[in-house]
This record gives C-alpha cells, structure tokens and sequence, in this order.
C-alpha cells in the first residue's frame, strides 16, 4: 500500500511534467503569453464570485444542518448569558464576514483587467480611514462592555452557601471528594497521598473525618455549586459542557469556578428525548496519552435526591478506618464519633432503602 | 560590507554605468562551497531558508494528514503506514501517545520552521537589501551564521522525530509540569531534551536574522530612501524583526528556566507534585509562570508570522491591482499599533488558567483594540481593488486569498478575545478553526505569493501560471473546506488534542463532517505538490524571465535579471518617490520605478511634487 502510494505520486508528477510542457508549448504557438491578461485572467476573475455564491450556500446548508449537533442550551445560570453573548457577536461577526467578502470577492470581477483601462490613482481618503477606524470602535466597545459585566458576574466570589465539590485531576481520570455533612472540605497535603488516599487529605484537621470520595458528581439544582480545583500531577482542566464551565487544574495552585445547575438530569433527559442522558466533564488541557479519555458522569438531582445521596455515602474514614490512625490522639475521639455518626446516616438510608435506591437506579 | 571588497563587479562600481552583461563575471567566482552553501550573498541566504522552509512544510503537512486520517476515519487500518512510522502504529491503530506527538511537532514545525524561519528569513533577506537600495545585509557573516543555527536547530528537531520515545508530545506550547516531568510522558523525554536545545538554536538564529533587519533598514537604505518612501514590505519586515528582537528572549529564558526545571532540580514551574506513586521535593514553583513567559513570545509570534504576510500582500495587492496601495500611512500606522498592542494580548490564551478575573478583564480589553488596525488593513486592501484594473497573477490570487483568511479568521478572533465567550470555547476546535485560518493559511498564502512574485527575481525563470492558477484554486477551496467546518464543531464543544471522541456522549457526533475535513486536508496537502513540482521545475526549465515582469515600481526590479553578489552593477540607483505611483494620471505607462525622477515626469506631478522637480534636479547637478 505505502510503495503503491509511492509510485502513484511518481506517476503523477510525471503527468503533470508532460501536462506543463505542452501548456508552456501551446502558449509559446498562441503567443498567449505575450498578452498583459488573456483568458485566465477572465476565468480567475469570474471565479471569485463563483467561489462567494456556491461558498454561501454551503455555510448555509453548513449551519442549518450543524444545529442539531450542538450542545443544548445551557444548564446553567451564567451559561446563558454567555451562550447569548455568543450567539449576539457571532451574528455580528457573519455580518461584517458576508459583507466584507461581497466586495472582496466581486471588485476583482468587476475591475479585472481590461486593455485600456487605466486604474484610479486613489491613494488616499482620511475620512474613509477615520469611519472604518471608528465603527469598528463603537462595535467593538459594545462587545466588550457587555462581555466585561457577564465576566465579572461568572468570576465574582462564590456566594457562601456554595455546595462544595473538590474535583482533582490525575493522569487519566478525575477524583471527587465532598466536605461532607460539616460542608467544610479537610485539609490537603500532596505528601500525604497513597493509593487509597488519593487526594492526599490530612487527617491532622478535623473537617476531614466526615470527607467522602465519590465516582461521579452529583450536585444539587438550583443552588450554586463551587468546584474546587485541583490537579496531582501534570496540567487538566474541567470542562463541563452543558454548564459552560471550564476552568485549569494546575499542581500547587488551586483554582475554582461556580455556577448554578438549572436542569436536573432527569429534566434533560425527557428535554431531549434521550433515556441514556448524562452530563459530563472533560479534560481540556492535554496531559498524556489517556487526555481524551478523563471522562467522568456528572449528574444534577433535584434537592431531596441530592441529600439522600449526600446521606447515603460512607465517609473515607468509614470506608477506610486505618486511616484513623493517622489522626492525632486528641482528635481519635472526634473522628471515631463522627464515622459512627456516618455508618448510622448511611447504613440507614441504605437499609430504608426508599430514595437511596430510587436515585441509584434512576441513573 | 567589507566582505565585498573582493568583488570586482562592486569594486568598480562607480565607473560601471548599466553595463548588464557584468553580471555574468559574479558567477564565475567563489567555489561551490561559498557561493551556495557558505554565501554570505543574502539572495543565497534567502533562497536556502525558503527551500528548508519547504522541506520542512512537507514534513508538517505530512504529519496533520496521518492525524487527520485518524481524526477523520478512526476505524482505518493504518498498517499501510508501518514503513515510515513503525512501532507507532500498534496492532492497525495509531498510538495515541504519537499521536499527540505529531500534533505537538506539526505545530511546532508549522509555527516556527515554516512560517517563521520560512518566510521571515525567505523574504527579509531576499527582500530588505533589494527594495532599500543595498549591497547586502549590515553584515553578511552574521547572516550566514543566521541561517546555519537555523540548519542546526533543524537537524535537532528533525532527529527528535526518530528516536524510541518520540517527539515531544505535550503540544506546541509545552507547558509544564507535563513537559518538565519524564516521568509523565515518553515524549517529554530525549525528545523534549531535544525540541528545547533545538528551539534555544533556533532563537539564536531568528536573534542573529532580525538584529541584522533592523540594521540593515536603518542604515543602509539608498540615497532619497526615505521612511516613507519604504514600500510597505519593508515597514512590515522592520516591526516583525523588532517583535523578534523584544519577545523571542523571553521564550528562550522560559525554555532555559525549563532546562532547569528538568534535569537540574530547580522548582520554577513545579509544584507539589505526585506522579507515579512519588511525591516530588519541588514546592514553590508556578506552572502559570511558564505560560505567562511563553505566551508573551507566543502571541507575537502570531505577529512575527502574520505581518511579514502582510506586508507582501500589500506589495503584491498594489502592483496587481495597478493601483497605489489606499492609505499607504494608515497601512504604516495599523503595523505599529499592532506591534505595540502584540506585547500586551498574551494573557487572552490564559483566561481560564485560574488567573486573577480582573487581570482577564484587561486583557479582553486590549485584545479587542487589536482588532481595530486590524480592520483598517482589511478595510485598505478591499479599497485598493476598487476601481483597479486587476491582473491576475498567482501572487495576486494568492494575495487576495490571504485578505479573505485575514478577515474570516480574524472575526472569530472577536468572539474568542471575549473572556466570557472564551469560557467555553477555550481549547476547543473553534480555537483550531481562527488560528489555522489567521495566522496559519494566511501567513502560508503569504508566503506562497511571495514566491510566486518574487521567483523571476530568485531564479530568473518565471513560475508557470497555469499550475500556480491550480494551485490557488485548490487550495483556497480546500483551506475553507478543512478549517470552515471546524468553527461547528468546536460549538458542538469538541475539545483539541483528542485522540477520539467516542468515549463522549456529547462529542460523539460530527462523524461525517470529521470525514469531510479529513478527505479536504488530504486533497489540500496533495495539490501543494503541483506547487513542489513547479518550484523545483521552473528553477531549471521555466520560461526566462524579463526584467521587470509584473510591471512593478520598486528598486529589486533595477537589477539585472540575475543579479550577483552586490546586487547593482554600478552605482546603487536613487530614489525619487514613493512605491506606489501606479497609474498615476498623465503618466505613459501605468508605473513609475521609484529611480524615475519627477523632472521626468513632468505630466504627471501633483500639486506636491512640482517643488520635488527642483529638488531632483538640484540633486543629479549635485552628484
């Protein structure tokens, strides 16, 4: 295959060797080339507004047919806002693009070269200049002012009562972990990472007892949601589509970003018709070889089954109570409390089973 | 110039007065070695950067046609391929690891091997002495020494694409800790050792190139080469070579701090690190830094390719078009602002890096004043088409190609300097689409139309329209029929650098339209052959060319059809008016050279110029 790709490109240039020499031929008998502008020029002329007509119709065909594979509108508070914005300078944009190309691509038809005709010796208009220097100025002064308030909105601090997610970028997956019932994550310390202790929490604070590790997000409608962001090794970066969320993972320096979830899976899967729905987070910042493969299921509950999944998860240091040794004697009692409290809370609305399940067997 | 004090064409010159056939004695001298390989001649210098630029288009091409393939049709058999990638190609499939190796080296090769050494070196050198009047460059050795760092920066790169563990991988813009760590991935191995000695080489050489521009533009310009009688080729290859000078050392101190990082246990860029099963001792660091330092050479980088483009577009627009280039200062005025502002975007790739929001504020901000010069330049090439009388030269399609690319690109560089619109369009293929059309096609058309209308100059032979006429066409198509569709699919959200998508829901789509790219890409890659063919044909058997074939003002087309080392037999020619008198009113012919006094131009002289008549009188008694 490779050598027939081999000796197909040698033929073919020697076909196009043998073309060439002719054509030069031909010109040489027709004195073709003595002309200033002969045929070609005509054909290259009227070739630009060949190229615009049948280039308009393929975007348009282009776009009307993309619509239905891109994302759904936005699940999220400030997503619409932005996906407004888009849309808004994308409608400018087309219009100066389809205008702009009108005369680029007819002025070389209609002033092609004619033997004759002599040029507009034009070299100068400052009030042209001034107007297309000044336009733009305005338009673009609109973008930017609208763009500028929307960012500032998405990038102010969360608001307080901000679900806590820590979502922690690793070659090639993505670890969650949740502050659990005292909503307040532990403390970190890359040092302090193992295998099973995968985001290195230290156990030496005491809002880390009750922390619990999960795999997939789940995240509460209707209330904002802050994702802390972190990564272990290399740069990733949290992308989550349908949120309009995207935000580095950076070694050693945190980041975060929040939005509120407007639609609950379930609402987005009867929206779309589509019963295998899931909402996901990608990685956005290449990272290795498994860079196209960090995905991971995020799913938005509706309140009640947000807390019974909150309720239902069992802390690390219940899943793991080895690690209780690494707690600092004059908290043992602290932590050994609190994994008792989790079993009951989880051992419990597993054993009652109601909404735990439901919600379990839903996705 | 003490170096063509041995050359009797030049030493003679005063006395030599349009003696043409001395030419041919240039020829005769110098062994093969110094004449061609060694030359310190600048035509040499620039003819040997625009073939290394060719061959290594190639090598880029080639590598985005194997990715596409994978991108588009990822269930072929790529065994076909076992010949020329090996080991990569594991069981059918290609292995994703080299497959982000070849992403990161086509950006590489394309950014910095083609556009920048391709076409800056090409025609700065070919150009800057021949349309200022000069014998050479400031200093020919420094020239020379240019190109060779450049040659051995090139068999670095080249070499790394061959070894075990690959080329480096982490995409062009090497960010660590990924390209710091060996450990977290083979191509920021031997092979990132190597793309970082090979680019510290390559800035040396841009260095030893762009220092040798400015001088050269600066001192060396011929008698009545005023600033503002420089055609506009030469404004832009002036600010690109001080866009150079300014941000390329930046790039080489973050690659060196890099150099540290990597094999000397500096923290500049690592910090709390654990990769495979191992907490790394490095604390303090700043991964951002290395992007804050990359950036602020990599966006006016964007500038380095573009404007040289630029400049050969308005060249080209204006000669062909038989028209001066419409506001020639605006032209001059838009290529400063740009310079000034290309220092002061390079935060607008990092909105989403976790920097300060208001930083990312200020940053929108002024990448949004860009696109005003911007628009001026687009505005003035649309204008100086109206009412012209337009001959279509390869160049000139070329050109015109370029303008569209500017524009369409450039708009969607609108939307995305928009902080809160970049928050999702940030690293996906709408990124992919505006800079391949922006600054990758256009700053190619740009260089592919110098080419076309600088090659009687280069070789003495003309290109064959005909194929050029091919050439345009298919490319222009296919350009828009690869890049065009991309813009959707990075609505649709699809991130760049995925191997595949299928483990996606939402960016399980697109299939045919990948499959439609890829096919375009193939076809596209394909008919750069016609102009491979052509290049290489036309130096030896094409059609001999005349003195000045595209009718054209400027200084290069004083000098013999061939031209030695030395450029003008005889005295260096004045200048008397600016590039751009085409069919100027009252004229005979719908030119006038530059070395065309207005006292001989009697007709044609504006209101301004009847005091020049004087002054170009007072002058030749002077001389």
């Amino acid at each position: 295959m490779f050598y027939l790709i081999i000796a197909a490109v040698v033929l073919l240039l020697i076909v196009i060797g043998l073309l060439v020499r002719a054509q030069v031929l031909i010109d040489v008998f027709t004195k073709s080339n003595e002309k200033r502008a002969g045929l070609s020029n005509k054909i290259n002329g009227l070739l630009f507004p060949v190229f615009f007509v049948f280039g308009l119709i393929g975007f348009i065909w282009l776009t009307v047919s993309s619509r239905e594979f891109y994302l759904p509108e936005a699940s999220s508070l400030h997503g619409v806002i932005t996906d407004n914005l888009f849309w808004f300078s994308m409608a400018v944009i087309t219009i100066v693009f389809i205008a702009t190309h009108v005369l680029l691509f007819f002025f070389p038809y209609v002033y092609q070269f004619k033997e004759g005709n002599k040029a507009l010796f034009y070299p100068v208009n400052h009030r042209l200049e001034f107007i297309w220097t000044v336009i733009p100025a305005i338009v673009l002064s609109l973008l930017v002012f609208t763009g500028w308030k929307a960012w500032s909105d998405i990038t102010k601090a969360a608001p307080a009562d901000a679900v806590v997610v820590e979502l922690v970028g690793k070659q090639f997956n993505w670890l969650v972990r949740y502050p659990g019932m005292d909503k307040a994550l532990g403390k970190h310390n890359f040092r302090k990472i193992d295998d099973l202790n995968s985001v290195g929490i230290d156990f030496a604070d005491k809002n880390s007892f009750d922390d619990f590790m999960a795999g997939e997000v789940h995240i509460p409608v209707g209330k904002p949601v802050l994702f802390k962001i972190r990564a272990r090794d290399v740069l990733h970066s949290v992308f989550a589509p349908h949120f309009r969320v995207k935000m580095d993972a950076v070694p050693g320096m945190p980041t975060h970003f929040w939005f509120v979830p407007t639609k609950t899976s379930a609402e987005m899967k009867a929206q779309l018709g589509k019963p295998d729905f899931t909402y996901e987070i990608a990685c956005t910042e290449v990272c290795g070889s498994g860079h196209f493969g960090m995905r991971m299921r995020l799913i938005v509950d509706d309140e009640d089954e947000y807390e019974a999944w909150i309720k239902s998860q069992q802390s690390f240091l219940a899943k793991n109570p080895d690690y209780l040794k690494k707690v600092p004697d004059n908290l043992k009692k602290l932590a050994e409390q609190s994994v008792e409290d989790n079993k009951k809370s989880s051992g419990a609305t597993a054993s009652i089973n109601s909404i735990g399940k439901l919600v379990t067997k839903a996705y | 110039m003490a170096n063509l004090d041995h050359n009797p064409a030049i030493a003679v010159d005063t006395h030599a007065h349009g003696h043409d056939h001395h030419d041919d004695h240039d020829h005769e001298e110098g062994t093969f070695l110094t004449k061609y390989i060694f030359s310190e001649d600048h035509k040499v210098i620039a003819k040997q950067f625009l073939i290394s630029g060719i061959f290594w288009a190639i090598i880029g091409g080639t590598l985005s046609t194997i990715f596409r393939i994978q991108l588009g049709f990822p269930n072929t058999d790529m065994s076909f391929l076992k010949p020329i990638l090996g080991g990569w190609i594991e069981g059918g499939k290609l292995n994703p690891e080299f497959y982000l190796a070849m992403v990161t080296m086509h950006g590489t090769i394309m950014v910095f091997f083609v556009l920048t050494a391709g076409l800056s070196g090409t025609f700065s050198n070919f150009l800057i002495p021949l349309q200022i009047g000069a014998r050479d460059m400031a200093s020919g050795f420094l020239n020379m020494l240019s190109y060779w760092f450049f040659f051995a920066s090139s068999v670095i790169m080249l070499c790394s694409l061959f070894i075990e563990t690959g080329p480096a991988s982490g995409g062009w813009v090497i960010y660590p800790p990924l390209s710091a760590l060996p450990q977290a991935a083979p191509g920021s191995g031997t092979g990132m050792t190597m793309w970082l000695f090979a680019m510290a080489l390559f800035i040396v050489s841009s260095l030893l190139g762009s220092i040798n521009y400015v001088s050269t533009v600066i001192n060396m310009r011929t008698k009545g080469m005023t600033f503002t009688r420089l055609p506009l080729t030469i404004w832009a290859f002036f600010f690109t070579a001080i866009i150079g000078i300014l941000s390329f050392p930046v790039l080489l101190s973050a690659a060196l701090l890099l150099m540290f990082d990597r094999s000397m246990g500096t923290s500049f860029y690592l910090s709390e690190i654990y990769i495979n099963g191992e907490a790394l001792p490095n604390v303090g660091g700043s991964a951002i830094l290395f992007q804050h330092l990359f950036w602020f050479l990599g966006h006016p980088e964007v500038y380095i390719v573009l404007l040289p483009a630029l400049g050969i577009t308005s060249e080209i627009i204006a000669v062909n078009s038989r028209k001066p280039i419409f506001g020639y200062k605006a032209m001059i005025g838009s290529i400063m602002a740009i310079t000034l502002l290309s220092f002061i975007v390079w935060a607008h790739h990092m909105f989403v890096t976790g920097m300060n929001p208001f930083l990312g504020s200020i940053f929108m901000f002024l990448t949004l004043i860009i696109a005003i010069p911007s628009a001026v330049k687009a505005f003035n090439y649309i204008t100086t088409l109206w009412r012209g009388n337009i001959v279509f030269t390869p160049g000139m399609l070329f050109s015109i190609g370029l303008v569209s690319f500017f524009i369409s690109g450039g708009l969607t560089g609108v939307v995305l300097g928009n902080s809160a619109i970049d928050i999702q369009l940030h690293d996906t293929y709408f990124v992919v689409a505006h800079f391949h059309l922006v600054m990758g096609s256009a700053s190619f058309f740009g260089m592919v139309a110098g080419v076309y209308h600088w090659f009687p100059k280069m070789f003495g032979r003309m290109l064959n329209e005909k194929l050029g006429y091919i050439h345009f066409w298919m490319t222009f198509i296919g350009v828009y029929c690869v890049f065009f569709p991309l813009h959707y699919t990075g609505i649709a959200g699809f991130p760049r650098r995925y191997y595949s998508f299928t483990s996606y829901d939402a960016f399980k789509t697109f299939g045919d339209l990948n499959a439609f790219v890829s096919t375009a890409a193939i076809v596209t890659f394909v008919a750069q052959f016609l102009f491979v063919f052509n290049f290489f044909y036309s130096i030896f058997r094409g059609r001999r060319a005349p003195m000045n074939p595209w009718r054209a003002n400027t200084l290069e087309w004083t000098t013999p059809i061939n031209p030695g080392h030395g450029n003008w037999v005889g005295e260096i020619p004045h200048v008397y008016r600016w590039p751009y008198d085409y069919s100027k009113p009252g004229a005979e012919e719908d030119f006038i050279l530059q070395t065309t006094p207005f006292s001989a131009t009697l007709s044609s002289n504006l209101e301004g110029e009847v005091d020049l008549v004087e002054e170009t009188n007072a002058s030749k008694a002077h001389a």
